[in-house]
């Protein structure tokens, strides 16, 4: 079982670090171009009635009114918990569900709305990486056919052999032998499992990849693995990310911006050394606060940032801010009207009263 | 016990490749190996009646009426399992009658499955209104009583071997789709068949690629429960007479025109009714080893259950 | 001396499946010591998870316990001998937790009812005196409002609660030592933070052993004392909590702390360790981290000893102590510590 060689060695390391002192300040590169454009979103889902005669409908609203952009080249970190809505965004984002509300705009095109065969004309330059590299490969499938799979379909090969060589190329693009492609996917690892999921994924050439948790379901140790392939994949063929993750500190490394969910609203949106060197938001603080560091030293002398109280109900959102109930700097003017989200410094957008 | 899950990983798939595998994989049933030596003499039987049936099933010899089986009085070679009361031998109408079974239960199978599956596949997959209006008319089709309504038809188109396949399809493809339908819902959610729709392919390929061959085991077991099903009824409704009609033999029949004669000449009913449940049984049996021979897990269980009990042995 | 609260002496655990024989558990030695909480640390693979569930008598077929001793207090819990010392100390003295709350509980049941069902069931409460018990558990564990939640549904309360719920029931019979097999795995991180805080809370106030298992080093360095790192069903390392993560000894440990991404890190690329865990059926006799470690030689083919050094140090490797991985980078190391500094005011 091979993976793909990282270099761990200091110099690398150092030199990275030397090249990141150099570059600009990541903050919102307003000279890049524009991939997508989300305004606005919201997605709702109806899960039922209630009431006596049932005349009540209730709706989850997973994701409100939310707003970012995603620049060509840029990883786009999107970070919350559970019920945060961020795989709703990802999935939204990608039109497999249905928008309540807002736009999505790709490439300047408005792809809110579309279905039938412009939709999976799309499907060639937005693609996804799904969360479980176990479940997401068909395992009645040798990789050459899952790997394959897009080609046949938008007619960029016409028989499995046409397609057989590009197969090769992008396996080995993805770190994985030649011989790969005779094989089922249950004679591979998790961490290689996921570099077919992503082969699969660049088959079409894609400009946008939506990456679901990709590490989530690995190994730690090999987590670094498919984390540095994405980057490196993004050097080389200049693709965008929207990386959704819940561990704050994978996400730290390979995104460019990153963007803080709490229960279906964006509170804060800032270049990455922004978000944990001053976080604005409280929520994002008590986040920061409650990731435990692997170093009992440092731990153990830490002070938690207490957050009592529950999460909203889903169901019957409070007006106003959707964190008062757990917020320890809560004020009158949170529980009567949501904020909105601001730019508090350049580049740093915070969706609270404070700022 | 994740180290076993992993295990359960590997390799599931790869027994339906070989035919070796499967007979490996019998040969610790004992009881499957029953059922299977029980249907694969109901299959030869039936394809190659003409050859082993001693006499034409409907050949009369009325000086040879009611004659006994060879190992009773008066019983002769001639007619091994002895003769009915129109002196035709019992032996070969068996021989006979194991085709009409056959030849309705695969046909029955075929049009009611092959229905039903489409059904179940075009509710599953698109759901809303599809499956909405799909389910309702399944339901409404359950409703009604089954035999009855066969009864009703046949009375009033006459009956006939087609006709009665007809019916019994009409009765039976409701199951198939219920059971279809359900698997699709819960294979829909699968990530890989999100995968396959994420990369833009159809929904026809979708269907048959990525869906359908997850439930090919379970229809088969479904299937093969149906066939011993169809028998039955089969045999139920040639013996009220709406059946299969003379000339043509079913087994069925012959109980029907057996029983006036049943205290006089006993094998009239019983050597048909013998047939009718040792098929029935060998393809329950079969069926019943087949659904867990083809779950990857069961198969799991089984072997640990064989492995405990050798080591439990003492050597 | 007294003899530690739970002891394992070189357990073997193997489970018979058609592929062949899966070595889950190999040779596997740790103790606890009451009052203390112990880590076990290892990824997919590395048999914590059953030896843990060795240790409750959990194992059935196809899996058994081929070799090994498992004591309480000294006296042995395997054999005809053990049996009947199991059912006592099982759920009475020794509880578990395990990493699902939702499939741990039975959705068609109240919590009260749940609750109340092990306190009559192992203690002979009468009914009347278990649900006022059942109301105090609920309020040790930090769940609000308790009265309110004894007559609710599992399906009612948050994830976090319901883990509370899982280990009120395992604190009901107030055991000595509490197994904790991944139980804030499947938690929002802020809800991981609130459940270890209470175990660490309860380990104090009921003078509780608790065992850790868990793939997150970020946990075990919060609430554990001592360690055990596994590695492909053995021990690689033990130690107390503070010295192991100072001077890591297993080139497994070593390369594992380096590549746990952390998020006070200013690092561009996460580290990683090449290739991936062994195959537990095919796995090779001797060390099983051979494949991937750097530093291997070909002593590491053959068993690997047993080193023991000072602050209870135990390390199975022949090359414990070099440095298996490059260094991190000067540089780096200076600007985490000097991000610890400003944000967590150290």
């Amino acid at each position: 079982m091979l993976s793909m060689p990282v270099s761990t060695d200091s110099e690398s390391i150092d030199s990275c670090l030397r090249e990141r002192a150099a570059a600009l300040p990541r903050g919102v590169q307003d000279a890049a171009q524009v991939l997508l454009d989300v305004r606005d979103l919201s997605v709702r889902f109806p899960v039922g009635r209630t009431g006596f005669w049932g005349q009540k409908r209730l709706t989850v609203h997973a994701v409100d009114d939310v707003s970012f952009v995603v620049h060509k080249g840029e990883t786009l970190g999107l970070v919350g918990e559970s019920g945060s809505g961020k795989t709703t965004i990802g999935r939204a984002v990608l039109r497999r569900l249905p928008v309540s509300n807002g736009s999505i705009r790709f490439r300047g095109n408005d792809i809110t709305q579309l279905r039938g065969e412009s939709l999976r004309k799309l499907r060639q330059h937005m693609q996804l990486v799904f969360q479980d590299p176990y479940a997401s490969l068909n395992p009645r499938m040798r990789v050459l056919d899952i790997v394959a799979e897009p080609l046949l379909v938008h007619g960029r090969a016409r028989t499995r052999d046409e397609a057989a060589a590009q197969v090769a190329d992008l396996l080995h693009r993805v770190g994985l032998p030649a011989d790969a492609a005779d094989r089922y996917p249950h004679a591979f690892s998790g961490g290689q499992r996921q570099r077919i999921g992503i082969a699969r994924a660049l088959a079409l050439s894609p400009e946008f990849i939506v990456a679901d948790e990709p590490v989530s379901a690995l190994d730690v140790s090999v987590r670094a693995q498919v984390v540095n392939l994405l980057q490196d994949l993004q050097r080389e063929l200049g693709l965008s990310y929207l990386f959704i993750a819940h561990d704050l500190a994978v996400v730290r490394h390979i995104s460019h911006r990153i963007a803080i969910l709490y229960a279906g609203k964006l509170v804060e949106l800032a270049g990455r050394d922004a978000i944990y060197d001053s976080p604005l938001h409280p929520y994002t603080e008590a986040l920061l606060s409650a990731i435990p560091v692997p170093d009992p030293a440092v731990q153990r002398c830490r002070r938690r940032i207490m957050n009592c109280g529950e999460p909203p109900d889903p169901l019957h959102p409070l007006p106003g801010c959707r964190f008062q109930t757990r917020c320890p700097v809560a004020q009158t003017q949170c529980r009567e009207a949501t904020p909105p989200l601001r730019e508090s410094a350049s580049g740093h957008w915070v969706a609270c009263w404070r700022h | 016990m994740s180290a076993v899950a992993e295990s359960l990983r590997g390799r599931p798939y790869e027994l339906f490749a070989s035919v070796r595998g499967w007979g490996r994989e019998i040969r610790h049933d004992k009881t499957a190996l029953v059922g299977l030596t029980l249907v694969v003499l109901l299959v030869l039987t039936a394809a190659f009646a003409s050859l082993i049936a001693p006499h034409d099933p409907a050949a009369q010899n009325l000086r040879a009426r009611l004659l006994p089986p060879v190992w009773l009085d008066k019983g002769t070679w001639t007619y091994l399992l002895g003769t009915d009361h129109l002196g035709r031998d019992v032996l070969s109408r068996l021989i006979h009658g194991s085709r009409v079974s056959l030849a309705v239960g695969a046909g029955v199978v075929l049009l009611a499955g092959g229905f039903g599956t489409v059904m179940g596949l075009l509710a599953g997959y698109f759901g809303g209104r599809t499956d909405a209006f799909i389910m309702r008319w399944v339901d409404t089709q359950v409703a009604f009583p089954g035999l009855l309504l066969a009864l009703i038809i046949l009375a009033v188109v006459g009956p006939s071997m087609g006709s009665l396949i007809a019916v019994l399809a009409i009765n039976g493809w409701m199951v198939y789709a219920r059971m279809v339908r359900g698997s699709v819902l819960s294979v829909r959610q699968l990530p890989y068949v999100e995968a396959a729709e994420m990369v833009g392919c159809r929904s026809l390929r979708v269907v048959f690629r990525h869906v359908l061959p997850n439930l090919v085991s379970p229809l088969l077991t479904l299937a093969i429960l149906e066939f011993a099903r169809i028998v039955l009824a089969e045999a139920a409704l040639s013996f009220l007479g709406l059946g299969v009609q003379p000339p043509a033999t079913s087994w069925g029949l012959d109980v029907a025109n057996g029983k006036e004669y049943m205290f006089r000449a006993w094998w009239l009913v019983t050597f048909p009714g013998a047939a009718i449940a040792m098929s029935v049984l060998g393809i329950n049996l079969l069926a019943s080893w087949l659904r867990i021979a083809s779950d990857p897990q069961e198969r799991e269980k089984s072997f640990a259950r064989r492995a405990v009990h050798q080591r439990r042995r003492p050597t | 001396m007294n003899a530690p609260l739970l002891e394992v002496e070189n357990l073997s655990v193997h489970f018979t499946t058609r592929r062949g024989v899966v070595r889950a558990v190999r040779e596997v030695s740790l103790h606890v010591e009451q009052g203390e909480t112990l880590g076990i640390v290892g990824e997919s693979g590395s048999g914590k998870s059953v030896a843990m569930q060795a240790v409750m008598g959990l194992i059935d077929a196809p899996g058994e316990i081929c070799n090994g001793d498992i004591r309480w207090r000294g006296r042995t819990l395997l054999g005809e001998a053990g049996r009947r010392r199991l059912q006592e100390v099982r759920g009475n003295r020794m509880s578990m937790i395990f990493q699902d709350p939702m499939t741990s509980l039975n959705p068609v049941m109240t919590v009260g009812a749940q609750l109340v069902e092990v306190l009559v069931r192992h203690l002979k409460m009468p009914p009347v005196q278990a649900w006022r018990r059942a109301e105090e558990l609920l309020a040790l564990v930090n769940i609000g409002a308790p009265g309110r939640r004894l007559r609710q549904h599992p399906h009612e309360l948050s994830g976090g609660m319901r883990q509370r719920v899982m280990i009120a029931m395992a604190l009901a019979c107030e055991p000595e030592l509490l197994i904790a097999d991944e139980p804030t795995t499947a938690l929002d991180v802020t809800v991981q933070a609130q459940i270890l805080e209470l175990i660490a809370e309860l380990q104090q106030r009921l003078h509780l052993s608790v065992i850790l298992i868990t793939h997150d080093l970020g946990v075990v360095a919060q609430v554990c004392h001592r360690v055990a790192v596994m590695y492909a069903g053995r021990i690689a390392e033990t130690g107390e909590a503070v010295d192991l993560f100072a001077r890591p000894g297993h080139p497994y440990t070593q390369g594992l702390l380096r590549a746990t991404p952390r998020h006070d890190d200013v690092a561009e690329r996460l580290i990683a360790i090449d290739g991936a865990p062994p195959d537990l059926v095919s796995a090779p006799p001797g060390c099983g981290f051979q494949q991937r470690c750097p530093v291997y030689g070909k002593e590491c083919d053959g068993p690997a000893p047993s080193l023991s050094y000072e602050h209870g140090r135990r390390l199975a490797c022949w090359h414990a102590f070099e440095r298996a991985w490059p260094e991190l980078v000067a540089e780096r190391k200076q600007a985490i510590h000097a991000l610890d500094a400003r944000i967590y005011g150290l």
